[in-house]
């Protein structure tokens, strides 16, 4: 796989298998970006390059989710089995959305938008059929 | 942003509507039949069919609704306008109000004199996993789906960091919910034409018809509150947050200026058009806000010389209650952080200074996606001419507002009309 030259959704699913997060950066305005994209924005710089991500951030938005869309259906959330899906806001600048865990889904009061987060992948299948999907934990 | 100014000016004539709902031996052809027959009705002077140049048709998914593709030459079809230049506009929930905007441009540019614009969605023939999915489809398949958003999930998120930064309570959203409900119940036209309170009054007439336990409710409040009578969809939303699942379809006869008074004895003048994009929710600084309605806003306020201040009647974008609250601070009704105090205040009931949603918006109205926009004109089409019966706003407001948002905000448009003596 050409993942360091490919700022493509295959390259990251890629990193994410092997449970890394990665972003990109252009190498000249340092501007870092996840999902990643090929370009720059502001100057249409097309100097980017993978990135690790410290995979600490701060929880910024949520929700907790009781109709399930089918992708989640299919891991056996829904209306017994809520889950909590949010956004975060990494340490280097930009955000992400990704499942949320170490929540007490039953009791969403309890949950607080700016709390710290920190990654963690979450694994479903065996072998050659493993995906990989993004979660962060809060309080650890 | 430099204020720029349509190449000439363009006026609504005509303005009408199917009844939003569920209509299970209704295609999205049979419901823009009805739009478009309504719509010729409203041209007080008359049109000959041959007038019209061009159509414009707002669809968010007939593909994934209908199995359904190239869907404008059909509604052309059928509307019996063949051969004139049919296109979609596709911008999910904004599809209405894009194809408003292409009509206009269309018309300012000098290439048609008279368009017809139609909006049409029809959803409810799939189960509601399904209709899950195709309007989850809106967001970022990639990069959003995987963390398990869905539609009232994106929305929902954006009511937890609003109530965090404003210190707003479900009070509000429950606000907008009996306001919506109190208009629809005026509206023959809306999916749920009932107030909450006619609904507390059924639900205790139909427990004790059946000699169970009557419920208890207090007040609107209480039932709202009732995790039984209202059920969480993605928490903070409960299910009378979420406008319904529906179909229906809307229509608007538009034309240049010049033309506007051999049909009209009363148009209404576009003045103002907005439109702008923006990344996928995660992907932007502020989840309080939403940045597209705020530029749309900016740009058709300014083509129009208005302030917010100067909007007489509106129809926003209430896909999900915290969307309204949302949707009155970005177009600068109120500033940011007051929209959920407002609302409790009374501020945008239909008598109230900022009347918002008369027709009951697309939570009591119905949100047939891609004719949402479109519909939001008929309701203000009515208003301005004082043509809205028991829900007719007082005071005869003369501008009214359009406010249309795609997904969660990746596109909004806005339009402003003007009603002159």
């Amino acid at each position: 796989m050409s993942a360091t030259t490919d700022f493509t959704h295959a390259a990251f699913t890629q990193w994410l298998r092997e449970h890394k997060l990665m972003g990109v950066r252009s190498t000249a305005s340092q501007y870092v970006t996840v999902p990643p994209k090929p370009l720059a924005p502001a100057q249409h710089e097309c100097d980017m390059e993978w990135v690790s991500l410290s995979g600490k951030g701060t929880l910024e938005a949520f929700s907790i989710i009781y109709i399930a869309s089918t992708t989640m259906i299919r891991e056996g959330y829904g209306r017994d089995h809520p889950y909590c899906a949010g956004v975060v806001r990494l340490e280097e600048g930009p955000a992400i959305s990704a499942q949320i865990l170490g929540v007490d889904v039953s009791h969403p009061e309890t949950i607080r938008v700016g709390s710290p987060v920190t990654v963690e992948f979450i694994d479903s299948g065996e072998g050659a059929q493993r995906r990989t999907r993004l979660g962060f934990r809060v309080g650890v | 942003m430099a204020n720029r100014k349509l190449g000439r000016g363009v006026a609504l004539v005509g303005a009408g509507m199917s009844g939003f709902g569920v209509f299970p031996r209704l295609s999205s052809r049979d419901l823009f039949v009805q739009a478009y027959l309504e719509m010729l009705g409203t041209v007080d002077k008359g049109i000959s069919p041959a007038d019209i140049e061009a159509v414009f048709i707002g669809n968010f998914s007939s593909e994934l609704f209908e199995g359904q593709g190239h869907t404008a030459p059909i509604m052309t079809e059928w509307v019996g306008l063949t051969p004139r230049p049919s296109t979609r506009i596709e911008n999910a929930c904004a599809s209405g109000g894009a194809a408003i905007r292409q009509a206009i441009l269309a018309i300012a540019s000098g290439m048609h004199d008279v368009v017809l614009v139609g909006g049409i969605e029809k959803m409810t023939s799939l189960p509601t996993e399904r209709v899950t999915d195709a309007l989850t489809t809106a967001g970022d398949v990639l990069y959003e789906i995987p963390a398990g958003f869905t539609f009232p999930g994106f929305y929902a998120a954006m009511a937890t960091a609003y109530m965090a930064r404003h210190g707003a309570s479900a009070e509000a959203l429950m606000q907008v919910t009996i306001k919506n409900h109190d208009n629809g119940s005026l509206n023959p036209k809306a999916q749920f034409g009932t107030r909450i309170s006619d609904i507390i009054a059924s639900k205790k007439a139909a427990a004790e018809q059946k000699g169970k336990p009557v419920p208890d409710w207090a007040d609107e409040r209480a039932f709202l509150s009732d995790e039984r009578a209202n059920p969480s969809i993605a928490w903070p939303l409960r299910l009378f947050d979420c406008s319904p699942i529906s179909d229906g379809s809307a229509a608007l006869l538009l034309v240049a200026e010049d033309r506007a008074k051999s049909y009209s004895a009363a148009p209404l003048y576009i003045t103002g058009s907005g439109q702008s994009s923006d990344a996928a929710l995660h992907s932007r600084s502020d989840f309080t806000s939403i940045g597209a309605a705020r530029r749309a806003a900016a740009e058709a306020y300014a083509m129009a010389g208005i302030t917010p201040s100067d909007v007489g009647v509106a129809e926003v974008h209430d896909c999900f209650t915290i969307a309204e609250i949302i949707a009155t601070e970005d177009l600068g009704f109120f500033e940011a952080g007051e929209g959920h105090k407002a609302v409790i205040e009374g501020c945008t009931r239909r008598d109230a200074v900022r009347p918002v949603n008369s027709s009951g918006g697309l939570k009591s109205k119905g949100h047939p996606v891609g004719a949402s926009g479109v519909g939001q004109v008929v309701e203000i089409w009515k208003q301005l001419r004082g043509e809205a019966g028991r829900r007719q706003v007082p005071g005869g407001p003369a501008l009214g507002l359009t406010h249309n948002v795609g997904g969660t905000g990746q596109t909004c448009v806005v339009h402003v009309f003007e009603r002159r003596s």
